[in-house]
């Protein structure tokens, strides 16, 4: 047992910590800085994503063969770590985590030179199109149609907590191309240009109250939207499979350092609120709850390292790891974004709609505060999104202890 | 809507108050459960028999109090607040009620008086090993034979049976489709051949609770209570019953006040413990929560003196109610701080031992293990949620 | 970076584990404890010819040059027996005091009888008054001639019926909770002036009060400088922290595969307990409790070599975390288990009673979130 990294990987870090010193413009931290749900502006995702293109880092996950930045597992959570410690913005993961590998296992060659190389540039812009109104934690009962035409298909139906969908060139989506009697048969796997006929993208408004255009969910729906047949990846009636695929690369996101970094915001801003004659950050109560909230961080982070060396070690990890780390680090999240609700007090009633444009007005009450509020409306998704935290006990009882 | 109480309940108050004052057994101040003999448990039963205030829910005609509502809270209030040892449950509480509202005018005859006077020990006989949280799946089988049922089978967690002299009974007297028909209720005497109790000791060391095997027990027909196969009816409105009582405010609030006075004792560098930002927070987050559960508990029971039943909503009592009470041991086991690690076995609890550590501590794990117990019995937490979900939420 | 254990480890944990299932099941257990001496001599011998009471100490002592990793696997292997012989007090908390602090001839006076299992240590630390500071310490050491003079009480001494040896916490100089001028001190229990009050514990173990008066001992008796032990006695609770640990994590393990197996035999309303979500979720939140109380094992055992603040973070941020799920897991066994966790007769009462203790011992969950803060 030893928790040191080698020298190699030192080298790594200190050469990721002067890649963001160098890419992570002030403009950019800027909007990082007042963003109400995690995403910037689509300039600044774009500008972002072509800053680590060009290093070589757009594709962490990705083989070298296609372009892929052949991180070591290792240093992949190097990278992470230390992204989410600076507080960079999010790679979209639509395209680059999501799309991609499906094409490169069961897309055609013409698919995959049509398709990666402008993904890994962020040329194009994907979103996800998988949940429908009536299908949320049961995804199998998706209706969405898409009827043989011949050369084409005919798709109607539509797509619900669709994120960015507003920037998208491009959307991927399970349809409905048979009815059969297990609902998991009858699925393809379809890639549907945005612009096509019959897309229409209504935003859907959540509790951060997102000014215009800057919505982080929609509602996509299809009226008779004519797809080409060389859309479809793979088999047709064969989408389950593939979405499934994707889950086998789910091996966990660390936490811990975007976590640190988070808390270590609302710190700062305890410093510098008064509470009865002093500073919030010394008042017994509040210092309790970030006290905690820093131990329970390092207690993630000592999980994460255990889960990350033996993925480092060639092993495969439990089932329940990547399951105990969204639910931990979701909750958590959760609790750092409330305690700063708790911190700003009365401050985090004013509402900003368009926190992210540049204004000389200073916050009311104090800086950063028109976030907080928004942000924590905003952090309850968390627990619903990506697998429910209760499938993901689903999950965990069912493969770990064997319920 | 007032939550002021009447001049004359404030007269009411004093009676009561003085009455507890004046009477109380001086030898049984400040005995906890574990520590009492048989007669102990009896001493404020009979004295409360002779007053007359021994079973205030009861009518009025069988020996109840016609005291109001109000009366009746304000008696548990204050004697929660002495720390008195409640009357027998097992008789007043739980059989009582059942006898006057579904027994015969002879069993009426034979069982009241005893409850009441504390002549007759009652124990019940519900759980079975294999019958916890779904009581209907109990087995004790009960054939008729003649003017007597001969009674086999096996109970658990019969309280203080090692000192009952009757026990009542859920048996199985036929086997139906529905698992609820064909239950009977069964009233047997403990001294009947046949009849065996062995202790189980829990885990703080205490003998609270047995097992009691039943074997070829032969009980008159005439101690069946209701109809045969009807005793399921019987069955739950005795579980509503001991619901209700459940909360235990009053006594919840004696228990902070203790832990209160243990936490002004002990000393965290030198400072009072109870003045720590850290102790003080958390006794008064568990007042704040028990003044929502008093407030619950005054609303039911507004609900009750305008005539309505205690609903499902009581098990918000029993869930809130027992939750309050582990967090208040759990806190002062915390108070206590090293010397919560002393055994003290309650009957070995001679000088020797009580020299270790502040008096305060003593049996402070104990109590903590002890009161684990209250999330499981009387229908586990878990179930209670069920009832919730089921009869409030139409889940 | 690398959490996975060498051979010699796993062949430690292995040997450690059928020794226990072999000869501790809960019966012996249960009988050792209501013994008269509350302990097996003849188990201490076995770990003495194990090599498990030499495990932290150099080679040119006689020992096997463990680290904490190796205590580590076996207190957490002696967990999953929940043994209460005093492998804590006399290997982790003394042993690794001599070992770390003591000169070499106070080294060669005392560990070959500690190693060899004839002598039992305890180490005398905490006060009536004292709660979970260390440096509130009235107890006395005065100068006398080249020797001190001991004078006061030390409370809840764990293991101290049994020992031969203590090691006390005195003071030389300075207030009640300076950390400066407090001492450590071998004191032989028979020596004159020491009394003790033997009690057994609520979790199935020994301890006792610890009354010092007017006790003579001699030079070699000061462990380390005089004055300056405070850093050494905290040092040695950090140690004490990793290996309670590892023993909770032994406990936590064994109540969440009883809890997974009896929710999958007991049938309520015609179906396995088991399988309603409403439990699953229950056991799911104590599996996500043990799993995160075995990441901070690992991690404070790793760290007990690092700098002193690193050390200290670590081990407090390790208590909080075992004192909490400790807590939990042990109640919910218990929930779950209903009745039948309730008796004195089924061991799942028992590993909750020593998990609920593990949260008091060496300070709680509030006091040790006071000490991560300040780390």
């Amino acid at each position: 047992m030893d928790l040191s990294y080698n020298s190699d990987d030192n080298a790594f870090r200190a050469e990721v910590k002067e890649f963001i010193a160098e890419a992570f413009t002030p403009d950019l931290q800027a909007e990082a800085a007042r963003s109400k749900n995690g995403y910037i502006s689509k300039q600044g995702h774009i500008t972002w994503q072509k800053r680590l293109f060009e290093k070589g880092w757009a594709a962490p996950n990705w083989p070298a063969e296609h372009g892929g930045a052949g991180f070591t597992p290792t240093q992949k959570f190097i990278f992470t770590q230390e992204m989410d410690a600076a507080g960079a913005p999010h790679s979209i993961p639509f395209g680059l985590t999501m799309v991609a590998p499906v094409i490169m296992a069961f897309g055609s060659e013409e698919q995959k030179q049509r398709f990666l190389p402008d993904i890994l540039a962020t040329n194009v812009w994907w979103c996800q199109g998988y949940s429908e109104p009536g299908s949320g934690s049961d995804l199998a009962s998706l209706q969405m149609k898409a009827e043989d035409k011949g050369d084409h298909y005919l798709c109607n139906g539509s797509k619900i907590w669709t994120s960015m969908a507003q920037h998208a060139d491009w959307i991927f989506c399970l349809v409905r191309t048979a009815k059969t009697e297990k609902p998991q048969q009858g699925i393809s796997f379809l890639l549907i240009e945005m612009n096509s006929p019959g897309v229409k993208v209504a935003p859907l408004v959540t509790l951060d109250g997102p000014a215009e255009g800057q919505q982080e969910i929609n509602q996509v729906f299809f009226e008779d939207v004519k797809v080409p047949k060389e859309n479809l990846i793979g088999e047709e009636n064969k989408g389950w499979t593939y979405a499934k695929y994707l889950l086998e690369f789910e091996r966990g996101n660390p936490y811990s350092a975007g976590l640190n970094r988070s808390l270590k915001k609302v710190k700062e801003m305890a410093a510098e609120i008064e509470a009865n004659g002093d500073k919030l950050a010394n008042d017994p109560d509040f210092a309790r709850k970030a006290t905690d909230l820093e131990r329970q961080i390092m207690v993630m982070e000592a999980t994460e390292l255990r889960i990350f060396a033996e993925i480092s070690a060639g092993q495969n990890i439990g089932p329940g790891s990547s399951s105990l780390l969204k639910t931990r680090g979701t909750e958590i999240q959760q609790d750092v974004s409330e305690l700063a609700v708790e911190a700003i007090g009365q401050y985090g009633f004013p509402f900003v709609e368009d926190t992210l444009a540049s204004t000389n007005e200073p916050d009311v009450g104090m800086d950063g505060a028109p976030m907080v509020v928004p942000g924590y409306f905003n952090k309850r998704k968390t627990t619903i999104y990506a697998g429910s935290n209760e499938i993901q006990r689903n999950i965990i009882a069912k493969a770990v202890l064997g319920l | 809507m007032d939550v002021e109480f009447a001049p004359e309940d404030a007269a009411f108050r004093e009676e009561v108050r003085s009455f507890i004052e004046e009477n109380y057994p001086k030898h049984l101040i400040g005995k906890d459960r574990g520590d009492l003999s048989k007669e102990d448990f009896l001493a404020w039963h009979r004295i409360l028999h002779t007053k007359g205030w021994v079973a205030p829910s009861w009518p009025e005609e069988f020996g109840g109090t016609n005291w109001t509502v109000t009366q009746k809270y304000i008696f548990n209030e204050e004697s929660a607040r002495f720390g008195t040892i409640p009357p027998l449950p097992f008789g007043v509480g739980m059989l009582g009620p059942v006898i006057y509202t579904f027994g015969n005018q002879e069993q009426k005859d034979w069982v009241l008086p005893g409850i009441l006077s504390g002549d007759t020990w009652w124990c019940q006989g519900y759980s079975e090993p294999g019958a916890g949280s779904d009581l209907a799946s109990l087995k004790t089988k009960a054939v008729l034979e003649g003017d007597e049922y001969v009674v086999n089978g096996h109970k658990i967690w019969t309280t203080l049976a090692q000192h009952a002299d009757w026990m009542f009974c859920l048996v199985r007297t036929t086997s139906g489709d529905k698992r609820q028909d064909g239950i009977s209720f069964l009233l047997i005497d403990m001294n009947t051949p046949g009849m065996e109790v062995r202790p189980i000791i829990t885990i703080d060391g205490g003998h609270e609770v047995n097992e009691v095997f039943l074997t070829d027990v032969r009980v008159p027909a005439k101690n069946l209570v209701g109809e045969q196969d009807k005793g399921w009816t019987i069955a739950k409105f005795l579980l509503g019953n001991e619901r209700s009582g459940i909360a235990g405010v009053a006594r919840s609030k004696k228990a902070i006040d203790r832990l209160r006075d243990i936490a002004r004792g002990e000393l965290e560098d030198g400072e009072p413990l109870l003045n720590t930002a850290d102790f003080s927070k958390k006794i008064a987050e568990l007042e704040i929560d028990l003044t929502a559960l008093e407030y619950t508990e005054l609303r039911t029971l507004a609900s009750e003196s305008r005539g309505k039943g205690p609903g499902p909503e009581s098990s918000i009592l029993k869930i809130k109610g027992t939750e309050i009470q582990q967090r208040i041991t759990e806190l002062t086991m915390e108070a206590v701080g090293n010397y919560a690690s002393p055994w003290v076995p309650a009957a070995e609890a001679g000088d020797n031992y009580l020299t270790i550590g502040p008096d305060a501590s003593h049996g402070v794990s104990q109590t903590y293990f002890n009161n684990r117990k209250t999330s499981i019995y009387g229908g586990s937490n878990e179930i209670q949620r069920n009832i919730i979900a089921k009869m409030v939420l139409g889940l | 970076m690398d959490f996975s254990f060498t051979e010699e480890q796993t062949l430690l944990r292995n040997m450690v584990q059928s020794f226990v299932q072999d000869n501790y099941d809960f019966d012996t257990r249960m009988k050792i404890i209501r013994s008269e001496e509350g302990m097996s001599r003849e188990i201490w011998q076995q770990f003495a010819e194990l090599g498990l009471l030499a495990a932290p100490f150099s080679e040119e002592l006689g020992g096997l040059d463990g680290g904490p990793i190796e205590t580590m696997v076996i207190m957490e292997e002696l967990a999953r027996g929940l043994v209460v012989e005093p492998y804590m007090p006399t290997v982790v908390l003394c042993g690794g005091i001599l070992n770390r602090h003591a000169s070499k001839e106070q080294q060669e006076t005392h560990l070959p009888s500690l190693i060899a299992g004839e002598s039992i240590w305890a180490l005398a630390y905490s006060e009536p008054q004292g709660r979970f500071n260390l440096a509130d310490i009235v107890t006395s050491a005065k100068a006398d001639g080249a020797g001190f003079v001991l004078n006061g009480t030390k409370a809840v001494v764990q293991g101290g019926p049994w020992a031969d040896k203590l090691i006390v916490s005195a003071r030389v100089s300075g207030g009640q909770r300076d950390q400066d001028g407090v001492s450590l001190f071998i004191v032989d229990k028979s020596a004159a002036g020491v009394s003790t009050q033997d009690y057994p514990t609520v979790d199935g173990g020994r301890a006792c009060e610890v009354t010092l008066e007017n006790v003579a001992v001699g030079a070699d008796a000061l462990i380390g400088e005089a004055g300056k032990g405070f850093a050494i006695l905290d040092e040695a609770i950090d140690y004490g922290i990793g290996a309670l640990s590892a023993e909770a994590v032994g406990h936590m393990k064994q109540l969440n595969d009883a809890t997974v197996e009896y929710c999958k035999t007991r049938k309520q309303f015609g179906v396995a307990i088991g399988s309603f979500q409403v439990l699953q979720h229950r056991m799911v939140d104590m599996f996500m409790e043990y799993e995160q109380s075995v990441s901070m094992t690992y991690m404070v055992n790793m760290k007990l070599t690092e700098s002193e603040a690193e050390r200290k973070k670590a081990a407090s941020g390790a208590k909080v975390q075992i004192g909490k799920s400790g807590r939990f897991v042990g109640q919910q066994a218990v929930q779950l288990h209903g009745g039948m966790g309730m008796t004195e007769e089924l061991n799942v009462g028992h590993y909750f009673k020593r998990l609920t203790m593990i949260d008091t011992q060496f300070g709680n969950v509030d006091h040790h979130l006071k000490r991560f803060a300040a780390a």
